[in-house]
């Protein structure tokens, strides 16, 4: 929904909405979805980002969001240093060409604060806006500005009607849902966009059915 | 917030009596399900991040390129030191625009308004017209959503992406809200609010977004500055009871 405040705003921190208040969302999205702040990020830039990160400090906006940072944080300029300091490994690759992605995309190669590792895509679409488009070998599609549920599970009948019917006992409304597999049978990933916060009971349920491996409770990733 | 034509505003702003800004902020309360007291509060915060870019670029900054950086404390010392042409308040606006601009381009804190290449607008021109006219900060919070309202509607009927439309729609979209705010504050009715919008693209249109080496830094820095002057000019220009032959804004 627009509002007047994305008109008026957002406040942030310059020199671009898309280059660097994009790429901080960016870095705030993957670090919910890798559980926490991450030991170590291997950060591979295309496009746009590829030929004008530095100008745009769209480097230190992404390192930013990793650490936790909204886009309005003064301490953006200060990430690379911030990220030494609190134990975050950090290094950038540039892509040559970039066939078929956004021209303002990003892939955060990660490890997470237990060990464990995921691969994000996100691309700044305009205004500041995000689109996350990959998690691993997934395809995904959301944009962070709802909460959201992540489950991996072993492709099967059932379990997006087991998963769905819980939500529906815990009274939260879905927005918008994606499922998508490696396989007939294979790995496979739901991204449900919800209206309500879903609480740690909630997703402890849900990872308890039978076939799911895996249940991420994602924060939206502030719009303003 | 659903608004449509840049009409329509200004018809139920003149039925009412009241300013285009409050009948967006009226909208935005109806379609958020917030009291209009917390939009006030929201949009007071962001006149305080303006005032806070203005100190902080007018103390100097330099980008991380170096490319931009200096001229607005340089403009505002001149402004004190020697008989500028123009005077005030364009001199002022000036200097904030060049102020608030350099900040972002060096990873400050800004407003985006309507985008971050062409944050020093609308400070630029709300502030030193405010200080000028003395009017308080209700005042210049109502101006605001005036100039919220204009932008959405443009964002509506087209697009407020630099990338997209060149800065015709950034740095022109910007002058065109500054333009209904400022007429709003030297106490225009809101037709003629819409005259200015209307002539601050025609002085702007087809502006183009070619920046060097792709930052938002040359000429968007200036640009916002120059944006200021044509703003200014605008309403020098429609208070007598001038108008624009009519650009109605529908999509």
């Amino acid at each position: 929904m627009k509002t007047i405040f994305n008109i008026i705003g957002p406040v942030m921190v310059g020199p671009s909405s898309s280059h660097t208040a994009g790429a901080a969302r960016i870095g705030l999205a993957a670090r919910a979805i890798v559980g926490g702040q991450p030991s170590r990020a291997v950060i591979t830039l295309y496009g746009s980002f590829a030929t004008t990160y530095a100008g745009h400090g769209t480097d230190l906006a992404l390192i930013a969001g990793l650490l936790g940072m909204e886009p309005d944080d003064e301490r953006i300029p200060d990430a690379r240093r911030l990220a030494v300091e609190s134990g975050l490994d950090v290094g950038f690759k540039i892509a040559e060409d970039s066939p078929d992605v956004h021209p303002n995309t990003a892939k955060l190669e990660l490890e997470g604060p237990r060990g464990t590792t995921r691969t994000v895509v996100g691309s700044s679409v305009g205004g500041g806006s995000i689109l996350i488009t990959r998690i691993d070998h997934f395809k995904v599609d959301f944009s962070g500005e709802s909460h959201a549920i992540v489950a991996s599970y072993r492709d099967q009948p059932g379990i997006i009607a087991k998963i769905t019917s819980l939500l529906a006992t815990e009274d939260v409304n879905i927005a918008s849902m994606r499922v998508s597999r490696e396989a007939k049978h294979a790995r496979a990933l739901a991204i449900i966009e919800v209206d309500q916060p879903v609480s740690d009971e909630a997703r402890a349920l849900i990872s308890r059915i039978s076939g799911v491996d895996e249940v991420m409770a994602l924060p939206p990733v502030s719009s303003d | 917030m659903a608004i449509i034509t840049l009409a329509e505003l200004v018809e139920d702003a003149s039925r009412l009596g009241v300013s285009i800004g409050a009948i967006v902020r009226a909208r935005e309360a109806e379609q958020s399900g917030r009291a209009e007291d917390d939009l006030n509060s929201d949009m007071q915060e962001r006149l305080g991040v303006m005032r806070s870019a203005v100190s902080c670029g007018l103390r100097g900054v330099r980008s991380r390129s170096g490319l931009t950086g200096g001229d607005g404390p340089r403009m505002a010392a001149a402004r004190l030191k020697v008989s500028t042409i123009c005077g005030e308040p364009l001199d002022s606006a000036m200097a904030y625009a060049l102020a608030v601009a350099e900040v972002n381009a060096s990873m400050g804190r800004i407003v985006a308004a309507p985008t971050a290449g062409s944050c020093g607008v609308l400070p630029g021109v709300l502030l030193s017209v405010g200080e000028r006219l003395c009017v308080d900060d209700s005042a210049l919070v109502e101006a605001l959503f005036t100039a919220g309202g204009v932008g959405a509607v443009i964002e509506r009927s087209s697009t407020l992406s630099g990338a997209a439309a060149g800065c015709q729609a950034e740095c022109g979209s910007a002058a065109a809200m500054a333009a209904a705010a400022a007429v709003q504050l030297a106490g225009g009715s809101p037709g003629t609010c819409s005259h200015a919008v209307a002539l601050a693209f025609k002085g702007l249109l087809g502006l183009v977004c070619d920046p060097v080496a792709g930052l938002v830094e040359v000429p968007c820095v200036k640009r916002n500055a120059t944006s200021v002057g044509l703003r200014l000019l605008l309403q020098t220009w429609l208070l007598p009871g001038s108008e624009a032959s009519f650009l109605q804004m529908r999509s």
